[in-house]
């Protein structure tokens, strides 16, 4: 059995502030299993995008231990382990469509760079970008920005993809229909998915599993497994009743949590 | 009155109609008023003499040209240099920095004689003058540029591995050439500014020494002909940064 995408004991995660350390989550016990798509779901200020950046290795823990996928977050960091889709889309604004999906081959060790096949158009026809890939960030639509960094971020192959409200700004059509691409994405690409988001329609419906977290301390107050209303595909649909209940227990959740 | 319901040919003709109706009444208008030749000549007349005495004017404009162009260069070069320097070194900037802003509420026309001094009289002095004069605006918006990478920029290189290096070239370069255009288009103007003064405290060639003789001498038209050389001059050179904004910052 492969080790867990997320293992972390006794967690603290948090910043370092200006007198003291600002802890946001205390003593996170928290298992992922290798390919799990996790929802992550809490109000403002739990710490959900501070716990991605640790994952990321872009914010050192403050106490505890975390690995990822057996490995420190540094040592995934640096083997090109990990995607990040952020909620703005994080285009560079001077380079096209199919230069910003390049990126990630473009920088880094070069070593590592050269590891990675060019698989940019390929992702672009993935995303439905194919025909937009000389344009300019700022000629596309929010829904197709978000679409591009998707692409970056898979350009690596990453056994991790970690996503920062990535559809928050979107209107929700967009945003529903983003969601479909994406969860085609992940049963193609078998990759772990940790996404964080504030919306539990979203939450719900894109997750095998959600936990949600609590604010002031941050902390795990409902942990649903939905593999048993969804299968192994991670199939449902909206309107199905059993979704729509496991929206209101994750709502009631999140209602005692805040 | 809507602004946005100029036709693009009217936009083109108005303002050539514009200057060309300040410029018709200047020649006809101010005579009338009894305003003197040696005062005020008239456009024909300052036109006159870039016919009679164009080979004087130009004489005197490529010194200048080369020294506004020499000390832009090395102003903005400098400026920019600094800048890279400071944004990667915090020890660096604390240290200097407070220095640079001190030196900068020297008024520069008071340096310049300093300047002189110190480099006699040739062209250099006024290179150093051009270049001091752009050198304070570029070096600020240059370190403004560099910082203005947002987090999620620096996090995704971050999370690419990429060096200092690759963060430099990819991000923090391309983020600052819009604002480092800002200053250099300001730099286009001052820099011939710079020179002129220089050449005004020392110098026997140069529109600046041009200006000063002409004034001395009462003529009048050959001063007004050296000032509109000195505008034509500043607008090249402004023109210029904007055709090199055009071609590298492609995505405004």
């Amino acid at each position: 059995m492969a080790a867990p995408a997320i293992e972390t004991s006794g967690l603290d995660v948090g910043y370092p502030g200006r007198r003291s350390p600002v802890t946001v989550i205390s003593g996170l016990d928290l298992t992922v299993e290798a390919g799990t798509f996790l929802s992550i779901l809490g109000p403002s200020g739990c710490g959900k995008s501070t716990f991605l950046r640790v994952v990321a290795d872009l914010l050192a823990p403050l106490a505890g231990t975390i690995r990822v996928m057996g490995e420190t977050p540094s040592a995934v960091r640096s083997g090109r382990g990990v995607g990040f889709v952020f909620q703005d889309a994080t285009l560079l604004p001077w380079r096209t469509a199919r230069e910003n999906v390049r990126l990630p081959i473009q920088v880094g060790r070069r070593s590592l760079s050269r590891m990675i096949d060019d698989r940019a158009d390929e992702l672009l026809e993935l995303v439905g970008l194919s025909a937009l890939s000389e344009r300019l960030p700022h000629q596309l639509s929010g829904g197709q920005r978000q679409r591009l960094a998707i692409a970056r971020a898979l350009l690596g192959e990453p056994r991790l993809l970690l996503m920062d409200e990535p559809f928050g700004a979107l209107d929700e059509i967009t945003r529903d229909r983003l969601n479909d691409e994406l969860l085609n994405l992940w049963r193609r690409t078998g990759t772990t998915v940790l996404f964080v988001t504030h919306s539990i329609a979203e939450a719900v419906y894109l997750g095998q599993r959600v936990i949600v977290l609590a604010a002031h301390p941050g902390r795990i107050v409902a942990d649903h497994d939905l593999r048993p209303l969804k299968g192994p595909d991670n199939r449902c649909s909206r309107e199905d009743p059993a979704i729509v209940a496991a929206m209101a227990r994750t709502r009631s959740a999140l209602g005692a949590a805040s | 009155m809507n602004r946005g319901l100029l036709s693009p040919s009217a936009q083109t003709v108005l303002p050539i109609l514009g200057a060309g109706s300040l410029i018709l009444a200047w020649q006809v208008l101010l005579p009338l008023a009894g305003v003197p030749a040696y005062i005020v000549p008239t456009p024909t007349a300052i036109a006159g003499v870039f016919a009679r005495n164009g080979s004087l004017l130009l004489s005197n404009l490529w010194p200048t040209a080369i020294e506004a162009l020499s000390g832009f260069v090395l102003g903005n070069l400098a400026a920019v240099l600094l800048a890279v320097a400071f944004v990667h070194s915090r020890t660096l900037q604390a240290a200097y920095f407070p220095v640079v802003l001190f030196f900068n509420t020297i008024p520069v026309l008071a340096l310049a004689p300093v300047i002189i001094l110190i480099f006699g009289l040739g062209m250099l002095p006024k290179i150093v003058i051009a270049a001091v004069i752009c050198f304070f605006p570029t070096l600020i918006n240059m370190i403004r540029g560099l910082e203005s990478a947002s987090a999620s920029e620096h996090e995704l290189f971050r999370v690419l591995s990429a060096t200092r290096w690759e963060v430099f070239w990819r991000l923090r370069l391309p983020r600052a050439l819009p604002m480092l255009f800002a200053s250099l288009r300001i730099a286009s103007a001052t820099a011939v500014i710079g020179a002129i003064v220089g050449e005004w405290i020392g110098s026997d060639k140069g529109l600046g020494a041009l200006i000063i003789q002409a004034t001395f001498n009462y003529q009048s038209d050959r001063l007004y002909s050296a000032i509109v050389l000195s505008s034509l001059l500043s607008i090249g050179f402004f023109m210029t940064v904007v055709a090199a904004e055009r071609w590298s910052v492609r995505y405004r």
